[in-house]
């Protein structure tokens, strides 16, 4: 098929999409399967429609927005601080690290660079959230495919890791602990050492998921060749984070542009993997989530004493200018685009979300396959409403 | 029929149809007793102590009645039908699975006399009844008017029937060793059977007929839509399948139905491969001791078989449609083929 | 779809849940009896509750008197849900024979919680620590109306309020303490 044929027939497909979203008709021939907001597949409120023959999709279209909430329009009544509680909802598994890019940003128009304890800690956070939602990955790519019990494991172990940020910051999903400057508050006593257990607690479960899902060959047979993504058409597409990874494409930010974090004094390896199917993307995650464990131990070994903040006025008034910082959250690549013109709340924040970029390739990807193979898609792109919607 | 029949146990004469509805009750008691525990052993307590967590625990002691519970929350919802839904078909579908399901505990045996009606054709009459399900089940998707509830209706019957064929394949082993088709035949074959010559434990199929024993229950899993093989129900895409649109008592019908037939193909498997509800021969227990000891056997076998089932259920992920077809036509069918080759040489070698 | 030959990864995965519900029962192992209740990784809530940790944010107490109505925590607030009423008075002179101070003396106190966020902004902003969070979350109401929690109720919190732990090793914060 040549790429014009393609783009006219997802003109077409979006012509009738546009149509069915106004009223619901069934076509003639094929039917059009609307997987709506409320799916249990789609994480969140994501509506697909597709259009199949018998059960092989023709065409698929998302439509996302049921969950938008207007962040980047609240962030222009808001201040810095307040801004800062609100972006922790963006992609609410990965907590803390919807934070860091804004707070960088800012700090990068502040002139301010954090403490070395704090960026210490910094890093530390960040990689615990992303150990926190890709543990939640691996549970549920489990529970779209059928097999309901590691999602038990998987949310019984990321109880540790949360009950750990929630002794740091008092907060278990939303943390709000990240200042222009560096850190809130310190970390409480006997903290580094049971974050070290945890770590071993994550270890074991990984090795768990691997032994009860991975290796089954059920497993294997319904996500290997399904949904192999090409790494030109990632790279087109915008894809980021494990998905581009899985894909072959090496790229991360932590290794990249660490700015901010302390990943270069660190001991560590990218993984990725040449298939670019729903296996590879797994895989990709599992082993991030292993490597995640051994930066933290790491981190808790090597943190430095020192001031937790640098020394910033009480009411902080960003002086004016714009400044783009992203880094690689769990999902993906996230930025903040802040425009400041040196008032109390920011001029204009525009926020480039992971999953926006990662969903946009389900046209593309949805053609041809079954439909329980949509599912197993879904599951292996992880993407989370909040943060396509914002 | 006017023929009078003396009681076993209680030394009555009764008429025959007298005798067919204690039968029956009796039937209907064993058959929803046995469900419930299953239900609650398994589906609350077993699968919550493999996900690391403990199940109903506030109904009853332990939530022993939890399942009371539910049924009485499941008789108290509307009864809703969808406008675009075939009203009559859609109200008895339930009715039909179900009564499939009862059928198939006509001909199991649980005693020396306590069977419901000891049929010459006893193992046919039960693969026979198993396969009405899927009729009841297609009615139930197509009066649905719900694309989900048709998705999964086709293929609930695509697969059902696909594993009606192993299924029977499987047995015919058994039957072949046995030299019957009635289920008390084969029990006493089993108990009054050897192994070289060894009467210790008798000779249970589950040891000659293993890959028959495996086919089997692959396909008691499939013909139950458990996972690996739920593709009808498919929770995380269709959410419930076939059943989508049936709240209420009918939901009911089909949450009992799905377990009572657990149940029975259990016992049937406990029956063909296990022994039944008899003991070895050579330990030389009587038959009046057989009528209180037997029903138990039987429970415990067919109880230790609906484990597994669950065991296998909420373990693995389920296949995709096509893959499990593939299982079905491509592996399952030639293995049994050549099991039933294998095992017709042996009986008539040996 | 052939599984024939790869039997053993299904086997391996049957073998976790069944180790995994064999550690359910019996934590203590196979030869003591069950004990479910111990192996589990689930609390029995209400029966049992877990102790939250000491910085867990469940609910903001306030100490009346270091407040000076300054309304920063309420301007600061995302939500705006902190709700401040004072009056000037006149408290005694600092030393004898001087003027007596005009100081802000509060009427109102109010924290909706159903609106609150749990941010702690308005904790973090108040410059003569008048505010404090406590573990506590178990004061869920049958109406809306009694979420608002007014000056008395925000006192009694401040029982509730643990005492400010010690930090790591490294630390240069210093740890303040809690006016009881």
């Amino acid at each position: 098929m040549t790429a014009v044929t393609d783009r006219q027939k997802l003109q077409y497909i979006a012509a009738k999409a546009a149509d069915s979203r106004v009223n619901v008709e069934l076509e003639t021939e094929g039917m059009i399967l609307n997987m709506g907001p409320q799916h249990p597949a789609t994480h969140g409120t994501l509506r697909i429609v597709a259009k199949l023959d018998g059960e092989q999709v023709v065409a698929a279209e998302p439509i996302a927005g049921y969950m938008h909430r207007g962040y980047e329009k609240l962030t222009e009544v808001r201040t810095y601080p307040q801004i800062t509680a609100l972006v922790n909802r963006i992609d609410w598994l990965g907590s803390f690290a919807n934070e860091v890019p804004f707070i960088l940003a800012s700090e990068q128009l502040m002139g301010i660079e954090a403490p070395p304890r704090a960026q210490w800690i910094r890093t530390l956070l960040f990689e615990m959230s992303r150990v926190a939602n890709l543990i939640l990955f691996l549970g549920d790519m489990g529970v779209q495919l059928g097999a309901v019990t590691p999602a038990f494991f998987a949310f019984r172990d990321r109880e540790f890791v949360l009950d750990q940020i929630e002794a740091v910051t008092g907060g278990r999903f939303h943390p709000n602990f990240d200042r222009i400057g560096g850190l809130k508050d310190d970390l409480p006593k006997g903290w580094l050492v049971e974050t070290k257990n945890v770590m071993n607690k994550v270890r074991s479960f990984c090795d768990e998921i691997e032994g009860l899902l991975m290796n089954a060959e059920i497993f294997a047979t319904r996500t290997r060749g399904i949904g192999v993504i090409p790494a030109d058409v990632a790279m087109q597409y915008g894809l980021s984070g494990a998905n581009a990874r899985a894909s072959g494409i090496d790229w991360d930010l932590r290794r990249d542009a660490p700015f901010g974090f302390v990943y270069p004094e660190l001991d560590w390896k990218v993984w990725t993997h040449p298939d670019g199917d729903s296996f590879a993307r797994f895989w990709v995650r599992l082993q991030e989530v292993r490597e995640s464990t051994k930066m933290i131990d790491q981190i808790c070994d090597g943190v430095p004493g020192g001031p937790i903040m640098a020394k910033v006025p009480r009411i902080i008034k960003v002086p004016a200018g714009e400044a783009y910082v992203s880094t690689e959250n769990p999902l993906g690549e996230m930025g903040f685009y802040v425009v400041s013109k040196g008032e109390l709340a920011p001029f204009r924040v525009k926020i480039r979300s992971a999953s926006f970029n990662n969903v946009s390739i389900t046209p593309w990807l949805l053609r041809g396959v079954y439909v329980p193979d949509i599912i197993t898609i879904l599951a292996s792109l992880y993407f989370i409403l909040g943060d396509i919607d914002r | 029929m006017t023929q009078v029949v003396l009681h076993p146990m209680l030394g009555l004469e009764l008429a025959y149809w007298q005798e067919t509805i204690i039968r029956v009750l009796l039937g209907l008691v064993a058959l929803l007793l046995l469900t419930g525990g299953v239900v609650y052993l398994y589906l609350f307590k077993f699968v919550s102590f493999m996900q690391s967590r403990l199940g109903p625990m506030e109904a009853g002691p332990y939530g022993s009645m939890q399942l009371l519970a539910e049924v009485g929350k499941w008789l108290q919802k509307e009864d809703i039908f969808t406008e675009d839904s075939d009203k009559f078909i859609f109200g008895i579908a339930p009715a039909v699975v179900l009564a499939s399901t009862f059928l198939m505990f006509v001909v199991i045996p649980a005693g020396p006399n306590a069977v419901v009606a000891d049929l010459g054709t006893g193992i046919y009459f039960v693969l026979a009844m198993s396969s009405l399900s899927v009729i009841g089940i297609l009615m139930a998707g197509w009066a649905s008017a719900n694309k989900y509830a048709l998705m999964g209706a086709l293929r609930a019957g695509g697969q059902l029937i696909a594993y009606e064929l192993p299924l029977v394949l499987a047995v015919i082993g058994v039957v072949i060793s046995a030299g019957s088709l009635n289920l008390q035949d084969i029990v006493a074959a089993q108990s009054d059977g050897a192994i070289f010559g060894w009467t210790g434990i008798g000779n249970p199929y589950i040891l000659t007929q293993i890959v028959g024993f495996t086919i089997f229950l692959i396909a008691v899993q499939a013909e139950l839509t458990q996972t690996p093989f739920d593709m009808p129900i498919a929770e995380s895409e269709l959410v419930a399948g076939y059943q989508v649109e049936y709240t209420g008592i009918r939901f009911l019908v089909y949450f009992i139905a799905e377990f009572a037939t657990a149940v029975a193909f259990a016992a049937i498997a406990s029956t063909l491969f296990l022994g039944g509800w008899q003991l070895p021969g050579a330990w030389g227990i009587s038959d009046g001791a057989m009528n209180a000891i037997g029903p138990i056997m039987i429970s415990i076998k067919a109880v230790l078989l609906v484990g597994v089932v669950f065991w296998v259920r909420f373990s693995l992920p389920r296949f995709r449609e096509d893959q499990l077809q593939k299982l079905a036509w491509k592996v399952l069918i030639p293995l049994a083929l050549a099991n039933i080759v294998v095992t017709g040489v042996m009986k008539v070698v040996f | 779809m052939a599984n024939k030959p790869k039997v053993p990864g299904i086997v391996k995965g049957l073998g976790i849940t069944m180790k995994t519900a064999v550690e359910t029962m019996f934590p203590d192992g196979l030869l003591r009896p069950p004990s479910p209740t111990r192996g589990a990784s689930t609390v029995q809530y209400p029966h049992e509750k877990e102790e939250p940790v000491a910085r867990a944010r469940g609910v903001i107490a306030l100490k009346e008197d270091n407040c000076t109505s300054c309304m920063l925590c309420a301007r600061e607030c995302p939500d705006w849900c902190i709700y401040i009423e004072a009056h000037k008075t006149l408290a005694p002179p600092r030393r004898e024979g001087g003027k007596p101070r005009s100081v802000n003396a509060l009427d109102r106190f109010d924290i909706d919680y159903s609106l609150c966020m749990y941010c702690g902004i308005c904790v973090e902003v108040c410059p003569f620590d008048a505010l404090f969070w406590s573990p506590e979350y178990e004061y869920s109401e049958v109406r809306i109306q009694d979420l608002l929690h007014d000056k008395s109720r925000l006192d009694e919190w401040m029982e509730t309020v643990p005492d400010f732990e010690p930090l790591e090793a490294g630390s240069e914060v210093k740890v303040k303490k809690v006016p009881r």
